[in-house]
C-alpha cells in the first residue's frame, strides 16, 4: 500500500516536472520576448528613432547579465571589445578648455525626443558626480571626481584614461552605468577633450 | 474652505462636474499659504545650498513635509468622480458598470491589486488600459478616441488623469496585493522584469541604471531601488501625484513615458503591453504595503 502510494507521487513528480519543463519559458526565450514587446510598445519621435532600441553587442550582454555577477571573461570581453574601439585624437593633444567643459559637464540636455536635435548637448555630469567644489547639486550614481587630477598626477597615462574614459566606459569597466560619451556620439571630440581638461587642468576648479 | 480653490499655476482647474463628494484640502493652508510655504522654503533651500549640501538635502526633506498638508490631487480626484458616475461617449453610459476586476462598478479597493489578468479581454491590464476598454466596451469609443489626451497640460485637462485620481484615492490606505497566478500575470511580471534590465538608446540606460542601487541621487534628486521590496513599496504607493513642479496629477503611465524620455528611449505608447508588463513588475514588487496615493511630489 505504502509502495504504491509513493510510486503514485513519484509518477505525479515526474509528470509536474514534465509540464514545468513544457510550459516555464527559459530565460532567452524570455529576453527575447520582452525585447520584441518592447520595439511593439514605442513609437520614434523627434530624434528618438526606434533604431535607438536595437542593442549592440555590449547592451545586449549587460542587460542580460544585470543583478547577477558578471562572469570574468564576459568582462574582459566586453572591455577589449570597446576598448579597441576607441577613436583617439589624430592630433595627439587630450586636453581643451576646462570653461568649455564646466558648461558641458552643466548642461543635462541632449538626444531626449524633447530636446531640439541642433542642440546644445551636454555630457550632465553633474547629474552622476561630484566636481567642482562651487556645485553642491551633483549626484551619486558615479564616484566624486573632485581633485581627479591633482590626487592621481597631472600625466599623460592619466590624460589618457580620462580620454578613453570618457569616450567609451566600457572600455574600463564592463557594464558600467555611465554612457559612452565618445563612442555613441553624444559628444564630439572636442568635447570630450574640454571634459578631460575639467578634470586634468591644474587650472580648473574641479582640481582646487 | 468648502470651496475647492484653485491650485497653484492651474487657476481654471476643474470643479467636480456630478454632484460628487464635497472634498476638502486636508489641512487649514489655503492654496496662497502653500505657494507662500513654497517660496520661503525656496529661499531657505537656497540659503542651505550655500551652507552646505547636508543642509540643502534637508530644507528639501522639509519642503516635502510642508506640501503634505494640502494636495491639490484632491480637485482631480473629485473631478474623475463626476465623470466616472456621468453618462459619457457615443453611448451615453457612466463608468458605473465597468469591471476593474472586483465585479461590475466596484472601485473600493479595485487599484490595490492591479495590473490583473481580465477573462473578458484574455490579457493583463493595468488601470489606466482597462479604463481604455470600459470607454470602448461601454461607451462606445473607438480605441483610438479612447486612448487620446492621457496626459494634461496648461489649458488642456486630460479626463484620464482625473479618472485614474478618483480610481487610485479608493485604494488609499489598502494593501497592495497584486495577483500572480494566472499563467499571463505570470508571464507580464517576467517581461517586465526583463524590461527592467534592458539597456539601450544613445546612453546606454535602462531603469535599473538609476533605480538598482540604494542611496542613490541625480543631482540632490533621491532615487528609489526599484529592485528591493522596500523601495519599490515606497516609490509605487506614491503614485499617481500631484506635481508641484508641473501643476497636474500625474499617473503611473506618466512616470513610465516621462522615465523612458530621459533614458533617451522613443516615445513609450500610452497603455501599451510593455508599460503594463512593467506597472505589472513594479507593483507586485509593491505586495503588502498600503497604498498611499494620490500623493503630492515637488
Amino acid at each position: 500500500m505504502n509502495k504504491r502510494i509513493i510510486g503514485w507521487t513519484l509518477v505525479g513528480g515526474a509528470a509536474a516536472v514534465l509540464i514545468g519543463c513544457a510550459t516555464a519559458p527559459t530565460d532567452a526565450e524570455t529576453s527575447a520576448k520582452a525585447t520584441q514587446v518592447l520595439k511593439a510598445s514605442f513609437k520614434a519621435r523627434g530624434q528618438a528613432g526606434m533604431d535607438r532600441l536595437d542593442q549592440d553587442e555590449t547592451q545586449k550582454t549587460c542587460s542580460e547579465f544585470a543583478g547577477k555577477p558578471l562572469p570574468k571573461d564576459v568582462a574582459e570581453k566586453i572591455e577589449k571589445v570597446n576598448l579597441a574601439a576607441i577613436k583617439w585624437p589624430a592630433d595627439g593633444k587630450l586636453m581643451g578648455d576646462w570653461r568649455n567643459g564646466e558648461k558641458i559637464a552643466q548642461e543635462g540636455r541632449g538626444k531626449q525626443f524633447s530636446d531640439d536635435p541642433k542642440g546644445p548637448v551636454g555630457g550632465n555630469c553633474y547629474a552622476c558626480h561630484q566636481l567642482a567644489p562651487a556645485e553642491v547639486s551633483y549626484g551619486t550614481i558615479g564616484p566624486p571626481l573632485y581633485q581627479f587630477g591633482k590626487v592621481r598626477g597631472y600625466n599623460d597615462d592619466i590624460r589618457k584614461y580620462a580620454y578613453g574614459k570618457i569616450w567609451n566606459a566600457e572600455a574600463y569597466s564592463a557594464c558600467s552605468n555611465m554612457p559612452r560619451f565618445g563612442h555613441s556620439q553624444i559628444l564630439t571630440e572636442a568635447q570630450v577633450k574640454d571634459l578631460v581638461a575639467l578634470l586634468m587642468d591644474p587650472q580648473s576648479p574641479v582640481n582646487q | 474652505m468648502n470651496k475647492l480653490p484653485p491650485p497653484p499655476g492651474r487657476p481654471k482647474a476643474g470643479a467636480p462636474l456630478g454632484g460628487g463628494r464635497r472634498r476638502r484640502l486636508r489641512g487649514d493652508h489655503h492654496p496662497a499659504d502653500i505657494r507662500l510655504g513654497a517660496v520661503a522654503s525656496g529661499f531657505a533651500l537656497v540659503v542651505g545650498v550655500a551652507f552646505a549640501q547636508s543642509s540643502a538635502v534637508d530644507e528639501i526633506a522639509k519642503y516635502r513635509a510642508a506640501l503634505q498638508d494640502g494636495n491639490p490631487a484632491e480637485l482631480w480626484e473629485a473631478r474623475g468622480e463626476g465623470l466616472w458616475k456621468q453618462p459619457g461617449g457615443p453611448n451615453k453610459v457612466s463608468f458605473e458598470k465597468c469591471d476593474l476586476g472586483l465585479g461590475s462598478g466596484v472601485v473600493k479597493g479595485a487599484y490595490a491589486q492591479m495590473p490583473r489578468y481580465f477573462a473578458d479581454a484574455d490579457r493583463v491590464m493595468d488601470l489606466e488600459s482597462r479604463i481604455v476598454w470600459c470607454k470602448v466596451k461601454l461607451q462606445g469609443f473607438s480605441e483610438a478616441d479612447a486612448k487620446k489626451n492621457p496626459f494634461g497640460g496648461p489649458d488642456n485637462k486630460a479626463d484620464m488623469e482625473a479618472l485614474v485620481a478618483y480610481v487610485t484615492s479608493e485604494s488609499r490606505g489598502v494593501k497592495m496585493n497584486v495577483a500572480g497566478a494566472h499563467p499571463k500575470e505570470r508571464e507580464a511580471y517576467r517581461l517586465g522584469e526583463k524590461m527592467f534590465y534592458f539597456r539601450g538608446g544613445s546612453h546606454d540606460f535602462a531603469c535599473a541604471t538609476c533605480h538598482g542601487v540604494d542611496n542613490q541621487r541625480i543631482r540632490l534628486q533621491d532615487l528609489p531601488n526599484l529592485t528591493t521590496k522596500e523601495g519599490a513599496q515606497k516609490a509605487y504607493t506614491t503614485w499617481p501625484a500631484y506635481r508641484v513642479s508641473q501643476g497636474e496629477l500625474r499617473t503611473f503611465q506618466w512616470r513610465l513615458y516621462d522615465c523612458f524620455r530621459q533614458q533617451r528611449f522613443p516615445e513609450l505608447e500610452f497603455a501599451s503591453d510593455a508599460s503594463i508588463a512593467l506597472t505589472m513588475f513594479l507593483a507586485q514588487n509593491a505586495n503588502g504595503a498600503a497604498f498611499d496615493a494620490p500623493a503630492i511630489k515637488r
